[in-house]
């Protein structure tokens, strides 16, 4: 079976729909962070896919800012997170309680 | 063909290992899981003929956001509790599975027109022409520099001890 455009687009809805599972299901922030790093590399996959059937090279360079900025959302996002936890001693997102009133 | 049988046995091994994360309960076994799932991501961009993607993948997530997750759950020590599901659980898996439905029934039910001639050749010197070239992505290059930077400096203000 030749594998087309469509294999490749499957793969990454599959992938983004694991990470999308485990980031609504799971209490442990860092396990949150893991699925949203498995949604945005789904999402280069499908954009990577493009780029090659189609023929144009925007589809790399748009999957490269994703790069860039699931690079920066990590750092960001593990520095909030070992700061709620100097603070509350957990990193059970639903023991996070300090933004409610 | 030989592309072909590499696509299924990393596909096969992506999404292994990406459910492994969402069902694993060792915190520590689910970050190698997440590296090895982005490693084969890596393999795919191969398949797919982006070299330079290739690299970066490997470079950043495998080498960088992994490491980086790995010393986060380190710092982050409640290992004995493990990885848990939330009270959400039932909804997540139907809100994902009608995601999947959903958009495995687009992906098959729109014709794509794809292009006659897939590009094939290196990729890097291209990718530098679209960014840098007459016409290209320069301000948003600029844009992920600055967004770099605030990125560094709002990590270490949130980091530093008080």
């Amino acid at each position: 079976m030749n594998v087309g455009l469509e294999h490749f687009l499957i793969l990454s809805a599959i992938l983004f729909a694991i990470g999308l599972y485990g980031a609504l299901s799971k209490r442990n922030a860092v396990v949150i962070l893991m699925c949203i790093e498995l949604m945005l590399n789904a999402v280069n996959i499908a954009m990577v896919a493009f780029s090659h059937y189609k023929a144009a090279i925007a589809g790399q360079v748009f999957a490269i800012f994703i790069m860039v900025v699931a690079a920066a959302e990590v750092a960001v996002g593990l520095a909030l997170i070992i700061a709620i936890y100097r603070h509350k001693k957990t990193v059970d997102a639903e023991k996070f309680d300090l933004m409610k009133w | 063909m030989g592309l072909d049988v590499a696509f299924w046995i990393l596909a096969a091994i992506c999404v292994a290992a990406a459910i492994a994360v969402v069902f694993v309960r060792d915190i520590f076994r689910v970050a190698l899981f997440m590296i090895l799932c982005f490693f084969a991501i890596a393999g795919i961009y191969v398949t797919l003929r982006a070299d330079f993607l290739a690299g970066a993948q490997v470079l950043i997530y495998v080498g960088a956001i992994g490491v980086l997750i790995i010393f986060g759950i380190m710092l982050t020590r409640d290992s004995k509790r493990g990885s848990p599901s939330g009270r959400l659980r039932p909804a997540a898996m139907l809100v994902a599975l009608l995601f999947l439905g959903t958009m495995i029934a687009v992906i098959v039910g729109t014709n794509w027109g794809v292009a006659s001639e897939p590009s094939v050749g290196p990729t890097t010197s291209e990718i530098a022409t679209s960014i840098f070239g007459q016409d290209g992505f320069v301000l948003a290059f600029e844009i992920a520099g600055a967004l770099m930077l605030a990125a560094v400096i709002g990590a270490i203000v949130l980091m530093r001890d008080k």
